[in-house]
């Protein structure tokens, strides 16, 4: 081990509100350039991954891999350019990285992958994993002592599969507290709204059901998602944040258009998008 | 004469890890079955219940890889399956060691009929890239190559047994195994039977028997199909001229199609697959379904005169 002890660098409000919106520029650039993607729930999530790595994930750029590392998993792995946008704000990517998004032997797979990006700590692309993963970095960590947390973060469609419920159990099973799910509810999922795909009733009490601890916030108000986050470190027992969220946020076309779930826009498109984000 | 199930080795071998810290052991509520249960009694601070909850555990058990740790997870081979797309996606594509192991394969597990009686475990596993697939033969081999597997490099799949067959190897011999490399149990040059699991013990009183016509067999104990070890197997091939393979899972995929992949490609030679003939099981004794499945020493005996005649000269 060569790098840095990961360290959390504390940015003000502010700050993360202008990252995400670079943030925002990037993930449509991406998703332009491979015209190809996921720009809906890249730009829903976007606001919740820049808050955990501006607020509290303690990280070293110089050494992605340390043992002390806190986990971000992106369960839900097809949002994938909002990751490297992060990733590259923050420093584990170069710009020229994100050019490699969906080509051939990039960086920036189409989905997140551990073995090709810095930075990203678990493999996505298949809905329902990601808390199972977390819990075992978690349970890990207990066994050893150490402090490193887990944030994971899922999609609200993707709280259909039923891994997620699996997991859920089990980390209350285990008395795992040093873990957070962070659900970006954007109410959309690739065939259409949650609602016409799969009801998920009332989600915060499912979640309670399995005895988890719930908050629920407006996923685009950094703000409130710096609370929410210092909110579930100081609980006891496992938590999860409700982020309401509008899937396409930040481009006016693609804001609550289960159309933009996978798919790039047009030249027309994108010179308005770009606009919306200036 | 002595007789043990390749999952008692499994549960040795956990013990005999246990010494390293890094070993963490995850059960399905089947620790009972496939032995892990053993290693439950004496270190309950590093075994994990995931409930009836397949999925969960093969993340888990990745997550924990992640970290450092060398997670074992078992359950029945068949509900392994369950899993098998979170052992595709999330332990063997990111290369995370994870050593899985299926208890409970193949007709043989008997009673319990065609629910528990995977026969296809082998087949799919080993399509993974980086996925090590194990089916040793007996008890002393089984926990000695679990043992191996705390210096190796992939994630892997073991298939176990329930019931007791002969024991094959001395402790020694089990000792000398090495993952990824056949293990040439007799030799004879008229014919090879390459085996795994329950099949080698029949292999050998079959090759007792076809020395009785006269005809001299190898018998091999493929105890590793994934590596699989094309260099002995085109050497056996070249001095033997004729072919059986026989296994407890579907002639389909299993060692039957990895020795015809291998024959095929390196050194055509003929043929004979003895296996589940692409068939669901059935409740019954072990003894009475391995006769009804087509998996004896006699069937054997078959399949060698069979390939021996097809031999060109």
């Amino acid at each position: 081990m060569t790098g840095a002890e990961p360290t959390c660098e504390l940015r003000t409000v502010e700050d993360l509100e202008a990252i995400a919106k670079g943030c925002r520029r990037e993930i449509v650039n991406m998703v332009k350039r491979a015209n190809a993607g996921h720009p809906g729930g890249s730009l829903s999530v976007i606001d919740l991954l820049v808050g955990l790595y501006g607020s509290t994930l303690r990280i070293s750029t110089t050494d992605p891999k340390h043992p002390d590392r806190d986990r971000v998993i992106l369960s839900k792995g097809h949002a994938s350019p909002a990751m490297y946008s992060a990733l590259h704000a923050f420093g584990f990517i170069q710009e020229s990285d994100l050019h490699t998004y969906r080509e051939f032997n990039g960086v920036c797979q189409g989905h997140v992958d551990s073995k090709w990006t810095p930075g990203v700590d678990f493999s996505g692309g298949s809905l329902g994993m990601g808390l199972s993963f977390g819990l075992g970095i978690a349970l890990s960590g207990k066994m050893d002592q150490k402090d490193h947390f887990s944030w994971v973060i899922l999609g609200d469609g993707e709280c259909q599969e039923g891994e997620i419920w699996e997991a859920a159990m089990a980390t209350v099973h285990h008395k795992v507290d040093n873990i957070t799910v962070i659900v970006d509810v954007n109410g959309i999922q690739n065939d259409d709204f949650v609602d016409q795909q799969m009801v998920l009733g009332d989600l915060a009490a499912k979640w309670a059901a399995f005895g988890w601890k719930i908050k629920e916030i407006d996923g685009h108000d950094m703000t409130e998602i710096c609370a929410a986050i210092n909110w579930s470190k100081e609980v006891v027992g496992p938590c999860v944040i409700l982020a309401r969220t509008t899937k396409g946020k930040g481009v006016s076309f693609m804001e609550n258009n289960p159309s933009f779930h996978g798919k790039a826009p047009d030249d027309e498109e994108f010179e308005q998008a770009m606009e919306e984000l200036a | 004469m002595t007789f043990a199930a390749t999952r008692d080795g499994y549960g040795a071998a956990l013990l005999e890890m246990a010494a390293d810290e890094r070993v963490v052991v995850l059960e399905a509520d089947l620790g009972k079955s496939t032995k892990s249960c053993l290693f439950r009694a004496e270190y309950p601070n590093r075994t994990f219940s995931m409930g009836i909850a397949e999925q969960n555990m093969m993340l888990v058990a990745a997550g924990m890889a992640s970290t450092g740790k060398i997670p074992f997870a078992s359950t029945f081979a068949i509900f392994s399956e369950r899993g098998f797309e979170q052992v595709r996606n999330g332990i063997a594509r990111p290369n995370l060691k994870v050593h899985l192991c299926g208890s409970h394969g193949g007709i043989h597990t008997g009673t319990d009929g065609s629910s528990a009686q995977s026969i296809e475990d082998l087949a799919i596993y080993r399509t993974l890239p980086n996925m090590t697939v194990m089916h040793p033969c007996d008890d002393l081999s089984a926990k000695y190559l679990t043992i191996e597997l705390l210096n190796h490099d992939r994630p892997s799949y073991t298939r176990t047994a329930r019931n007791k067959t002969k024991r094959i190897y001395t402790e020694e011999q089990a000792q000398t195994l090495e993952i990824g490399k056949f293990s040439i149990v007799r030799e004879g040059s008229d014919v090879a039977i390459l085996a795994c699991g329950v099949m080698v013990s029949e292999a050998l009183d079959a090759a007792e028997n076809l020395a009785k016509e006269g005809i001299q067999a190898t018998i091999v104990d493929v105890h590793t199909l994934k590596p699989f070890d094309h260099t002995t197997m085109t050497s056996i091939a070249q001095k033997c001229g004729a072919i059986v393979t026989a296994e407890d899972h579907s002639v389909i995929g299993g060692l039957g199609g990895s020795v015809a992949e291998s024959l095929a490609a390196n050194h055509p030679t003929p043929l004979e697959q003895v296996g589940v003939k692409d068939v669901f099981g059935m409740s019954g004794q072990p003894s009475e379904l391995m006769e009804h499945y087509g998996l004896t020493m006699s069937d054997i005996v078959d399949s060698a005169r069979k390939v021996v005649s097809r031999r060109t000269a």
